[in-house]
């Protein structure tokens, strides 16, 4: 049984269809890649499985659960977590408030912190700092991590290398291997050659449908593919 | 304009920043009023009435920057705080002149009385009035101004047209008279409670869960209902915070101005909007300076120039917004 599974989820947003029925098995573990051009319908898949846009007709079920009709609130505590593409951090809030905020009891796990820290050393340094002070990389450091503070069964991640440094990008990588061990990753991403090295599954979204799916390694080597669904050159 | 505005800004964190600008504004009153006890008492006054206007704006700018809900109907709370504490104390009027234990029960029974009913209305009318409206600000403006209005004839239907007046318990009364200078007690006691209830709003945003949710909320709705909360269940409980404590304010105002009429809630309106944009939406300590800068500069210019006075407030609210169109301590966005 799929971990989560998209079924003819068509979503409007005002009078504009986006999304015109996206069906999707996601396996569970690893990080299941959603590739797609700009506008394609990839956030708004990512924003209707939390709930934040309303797909209707259509269902998205989790272990084998109806969530489509639940709050977002409700969604989350199933154990999804969200790392929206503008990051969605608390700029007025500490490094430390924003992590706090994200766990159950307002406490952390002393050994997953830990953990957390050392993937992303900077937000330790910055511990106590108000989170608008950080660099854009740092925050989508923060961002991420706050989806890791408790341990999650998926975690939705939407363009998490849009503006950042190569350095950074190559960090970004190394922390999602990492976090990909012990949970699922659906991961929506512009950059390539960032989601070749860390998906296993794949699917193309285009005018709001799903256009392609399979595995990671051939669709890496289908370049007519890639420049047919994604405009890459040869 | 834009150079001009930057180098105030830059003078001004020279010298601390907006923090200390009420500081600045007495001071400079001071060198223009140049009679130490008048300033002694128009800067009392002014702290005073700060400090209640900061009680009534308080609930409307967390409301508004969490929920981004407009609502006009903010002042209908200022009133009904203000009419039943009046009843209250009414009521117990023997109480008032029966020591000062007795006045003080009184009293606390009064300022009890308003926060409740503050409390219970605002359930009501977040749940029956503004949940229908959310997301839509025009449909808000209007049925929280139709809800105003209400309120004010249910005020006039209950307590009639002509003026209320609010017993003050004993020990509140007159002023004390420190060489020629003359400090109300009351006044005191209004800067005093509402000084406390600032540190009691800091200490609940920052040192508890649900403060830091609604810091959170301020800032992005969306992402705190993705961490697994309820929004819909903390606008309830804010909406109801910033009711009692409009109604407290009312309720103060009242013991303030001794007499009043129906119409206080639309009057202290436009000084509470006030207040909240030129302190910034969302944010306690902004709400705090800007009532404080409204209340010394309303007692300043209308010492020093009374022809002045009704536009000093419009006047400041403008002068601030060309220099901070934020505001000058907005909550993070």
């Amino acid at each position: 049984m799929s971990l989560l599974e998209l079924r003819g989820m068509r979503t409007d947003i005002g009078q504009y269809a986006v999304l015109h029925g996206i069906d999707l098995a996601v396996p569970e573990g690893g990080t299941f890649v959603l590739l797609g051009r700009n506008g394609a319908g990839k956030t708004t898949t990512l924003r209707s499985i939390m709930g934040l846009w309303r797909p209707s007709p259509g269902s998205v079920h989790f272990r084998g659960t109806d969530i489509s009709a639940l709050a977002t609130a409700d969604i989350a505590r199933r154990g999804i977590a969200y790392v929206p593409e503008n990051m969605g951090i608390f700029g007025g809030l500490t490094v430390e408030e924003n992590l706090i905020l994200a766990t159950a009891r307002g406490r952390f796990d002393g050994a997953r912190l830990k953990r957390i820290q050392a993937l992303f050393p900077a937000l330790e340094r910055f511990w106590t700092k108000q989170a608008w002070s950080l660099s854009g990389g740092q925050k989508q450091m923060l961002s991420v991590a706050r989806a890791i503070v408790e341990p999650r069964d998926l975690i939705l991640i939407d363009e998490p290398t849009k503006g950042l440094a190569p350095a950074i990008v190559a960090a970004m990588a190394e922390a999602f291997r990492e976090i990909a061990q012990e949970t699922t990753i659906l991961l929506v991403e512009q950059n390539f050659n960032f989601a070749r090295s860390l998906g296993s599954n794949m699917a193309v979204i285009d005018d709001g449908r799903v256009v392609h799916r399979g595995t990671m390694a051939d669709f890496a080597a289908d370049k007519e593919a890639q420049g047919r669904l994604l405009g890459l050159s040869a | 304009m834009s150079g001009v505005m930057t180098r105030a800004s830059e003078t001004l964190g020279r010298f601390g920043g907006v923090n200390l600008l009420p500081l600045w504004i007495a001071l400079a009153a001071f060198l223009l009023i140049g009679v130490p006890s008048s300033w002694v008492t128009l800067t009392v006054a002014g702290l005073a009435m700060g400090m209640m206007v900061f009680l009534m704006a308080s609930g409307l700018s967390l409301v508004f920057g969490l929920m981004d809900v407009l609502n006009f109907g903010h002042s209908a709370f200022v009133s009904f705080g203000a009419f039943v504490a009046a009843t209250v104390l009414a009521a117990l009027g023997g109480w008032l002149d029966g020591g000062p234990l007795l006045a003080s029960a009184a009293l606390a029974c009064a300022l009890i009385a308003a926060i409740a009913f503050g409390l219970a209305a605002g359930l009501f009318f977040e749940r029956v009035i503004i949940k229908p409206v959310y997301r839509d600000h025009l449909r808000q403006i209007l049925i929280t101004m139709g809800a105003l209005i209400v309120s004010e004839q249910i005020i006039l239907a209950v307590w009639g047209g002509t003026p209320v007046t609010v017993p003050r318990p004993a020990f509140l009364e007159g002023a004390w008279i420190i060489g020629d200078v003359s400090i109300e007690i009351y006044r005191l006691f209004a800067f005093g409670l509402g000084a406390l209830v600032f540190l009691g709003l800091i200490l609940l945003l920052n040192r508890t869960r649900i403060g830091l949710l609604i810091r959170a909320g301020v800032e992005n709705r969306e992402m705190v209902e993705s961490l697994g909360f309820k929004i819909d269940r903390l606008f309830i409980g804010v909406f109801m915070l910033g009711s009692a404590l409009a109604a407290l304010g009312g309720a103060m105002w009242a013991g303030y101005e001794t007499l009043i009429t129906p119409a206080l809630g639309g009057e202290m309106m436009i000084v509470v909007f006030i207040v909240v944009i030129i302190g910034g939406l969302g944010s306690i300590e902004g709400t705090l300076l800007g009532a404080l800068i409204v209340g010394l500069t309303a007692n300043y210019v209308g010492y020093l120039a009374p022809k002045l006075a009704l536009a000093s407030n419009m006047i400041l609210m403008m002068a601030i917004l060309m220099w901070r169109p934020s505001g000058l301590r907005p909550a993070v966005k």
